[in-house]
């Protein structure tokens, strides 16, 4: 690949060092904003409009302001989130779980209308949906309760789950179900003595996508929700903002916001090799 | 599949339908009801601060959102985010999806932290350039001239809009595209490096080809996510200085205006661009939807 190089800096000559500046690059690329919020959330009120990247006196008290004093802001909805994407992930990966099964090993006439209906909620553009289901749900009562914001997630989580775990069980061997249905297994006696044991770390993906993906959510929960019993901390970061009561909230808001990014940095760290096999899997293939 | 059905295939097909009740049933009620819900609302005068004088109204809605200069305003708006939006995600994901396969240094590290964009929270990483661009406390707020605030500008919000939409989405597209660099004959590579194709003609008659799939993949992702496109814009600007998208005006039309009639109208609109989006992509492409033809080919 030498071929008549022109007198370029050793730097660029050297394709280790090459690599490593451009890895330099992607690295700020996708840290600064994270970087930058951190900044901001341990700035003294002094310093928090000095527009300056880096801090240049340090206070925990915005972090100490978000957990005591004005807990019913950020606590609550906090706790909320992590209820209502909880419950969510795992039912969406269960009931995920069961479809992906039938839909990469079973044979049955169905089958390209699942994977039609769960291709279609992917491509679903959630806004048209959310002046019905905030009509629906005040009339049945759901409005701003957690099973009014878990029932969306579930829904428009599923396609993840589900080509997930199909992708998940399309490569485990084909003949595990044979061995057990040659000892006069039903296809569900099958399912549960062979696969089942065996679901376990597609399972996992599925649930760490799926939770990246309830985390995510905004539009659902600004707008099924209006009180405190049910918003999300995400929902919380926007009335936050407009709450009269903090002069300057970029600090306590930046400081919510990180802790909002603690679970998926956590996540990121502990499971990229799964995340990245996990995507690409399931969006590529599937 | 003319064979006769067996008791083992019919116990399969029983099986195989009672693992798929209760997906489809949960995408079915929270899905496809409500848009037939809006459908039927959408059809209605329905102010929530007039109650009362809800009745049907035929078409009516129609012809109001589409005779109303607001709503193009929000569709052009859309429209000139994807464009722009999809066209540079496509670009900087090949730069990175290129980094992610090939880099000889910290490979798994460029893998990582590009999972960050991925995963966090798309309002958390909007409050992140909110402050970043607002006149008192940003770092960049200097950057459109002295003494302005970018984000109270139509033009310069749009560009800190698409900013923001960029960075989170192209990591996830760059993963897309990896997928199909692995697709990459590697041998062919070879063989035209040794006929003496220079590099950009291996990347033009070899690599690029071979990743079509996966890049139509991408271009169906990245345009629906730019056209889905809410959270950002719902913090920087709250639509102000027509800089609403679509998904911005349903919502302040539900929540501010309180006109469920208009907002369900809306909300089909939307719903059947989508589809026409998805249509559109799939002809011009020529992707296969993932299903067709035995699956993941």
């Amino acid at each position: 690949m030498a071929v008549r190089m022109t007198p370029l800096t050793r730097a660029a000559r050297s394709p280790r060092l090459r690599w490593t500046l451009a890895d330099i690059v992607v690295v700020a690329y996708a840290l600064a904003p994270v970087a930058w919020l951190v900044s901001l959330s341990v700035k003294t009120p002094a310093t928090v409009s000095d527009r300056n990247f880096l801090p240049r006196q340090f206070t925990w008290d915005n972090y100490a302001r978000i957990f005591t004093a004005d807990s019913a802001e950020f606590l609550r909805p906090l706790l909320n989130s992590i209820g209502i994407v909880v419950i969510s992930t795992a039912v969406a990966v269960v009931i995920g779980a069961m479809a992906g099964y039938a839909v990469a090993r079973l044979e049955f006439p169905g089958r390209r209308a699942v994977i039609g209906v769960s291709l279609l909620i992917a491509m679903f553009p959630q806004a048209s949906v959310i002046s019905p289901l905030f009509e629906i749900e005040r009339t049945i009562g759901l409005f701003d309760t957690w099973p009014g914001l878990v029932l969306p997630y579930v829904a428009f989580a599923l396609p993840l789950a589900i080509y997930t775990m199909a992708a998940f069980f399309r490569q485990l061997p084909g003949d595990l179900e044979k061995a057990a249905r040659m000892d006069g297994a039903t296809p569900g006696q099958a399912l549960r003595k062979a696969i089942v044991p065996l679901a376990a770390p597609g399972m996992l993906t599925a649930a760490i996508l799926v939770f990246i993906f309830c985390w995510n959510d905004f539009l659902f929960a600004i707008s099924l929700t209006s009180t405190e019993s049910a918003r999300t901390a995400s929902a919380a970061l926007a009335f936050f903002a407009g709450s009269a009561r903090f002069e300057e909230p970029a600090g306590m808001l930046s400081a919510a916001a990180v802790v909002i990014t603690v679970p998926i940095v956590v996540f990121v760290l502990c499971f990229q090799r799964r995340i990245v096999a996990g995507l690409t899997s399931g969006a590529v293939k599937g | 599949m003319s064979e006769p059905v067996t008791p083992a295939a019919k116990a399969e097909r029983k099986l195989a339908l009672l693992l798929c009740a209760p997906a489809l049933l949960v995408m079915i009620a929270v899905a496809a009801w409500p848009i037939i819900h809006a459908v039927v609302l959408s059809l209605q005068r329905y102010d929530l601060r007039f109650p009362g004088e809800r009745e049907f109204v035929g078409l009516g809605n129609y012809a109001a959102v589409l005779s109303n200069g607001f709503w193009w305003t929000a569709v052009g708006v859309t429209v000139v985010i994807i464009g722009v939006s999809v066209a540079l995600e496509l670009m900087l994901g090949l730069v990175l999806a290129l980094m992610m396969h090939r880099s000889l240094v910290g490979r798994g590290v460029v893998r990582t932290v590009l999972l960050i964009p991925y995963g966090i929270v798309t309002v958390v990483a909007a409050y992140s350039w909110l402050f970043a661009w607002s006149a008192d406390t940003g770092y960049l707020s200097r950057l459109f001239g002295p003494e302005t605030a970018p984000l109270s500008e139509w033009g310069p919000s749009l560009v800190i809009i698409i900013i923001a939409e960029v960075w989170k989405a192209a990591p996830f597209v760059a993963l897309l595209l990896m997928g199909g660099l692995a697709l990459v004959p590697a041998d062919m590579l070879q063989m035209a490096a040794m006929d003496g194709a220079t590099r950009w003609q291996r990347f033009s008659w070899v690599t690029l080809p071979a990743m079509k799939p996966a890049i139509g993949v991408a271009c169906v992702f990245s345009t629906l996510n730019a056209f889905r496109i809410f959270d950002t814009i719902f913090v920087l600007t709250r639509g102000a200085n027509d800089t609403g998208s679509v998904a911005v005006l349903t919502y302040n039309n539900l929540f501010r205006g309180l006109n469920l009639g208009i907002a369900s109208t809306m909300s089909v609109l939307i719903f059947l661009a989508a589809a026409l989006i998805v249509l559109v992509l799939l002809k011009v492409l020529g992707v296969a939807a993932p299903g067709d033809e035995d699956r993941g080919r």
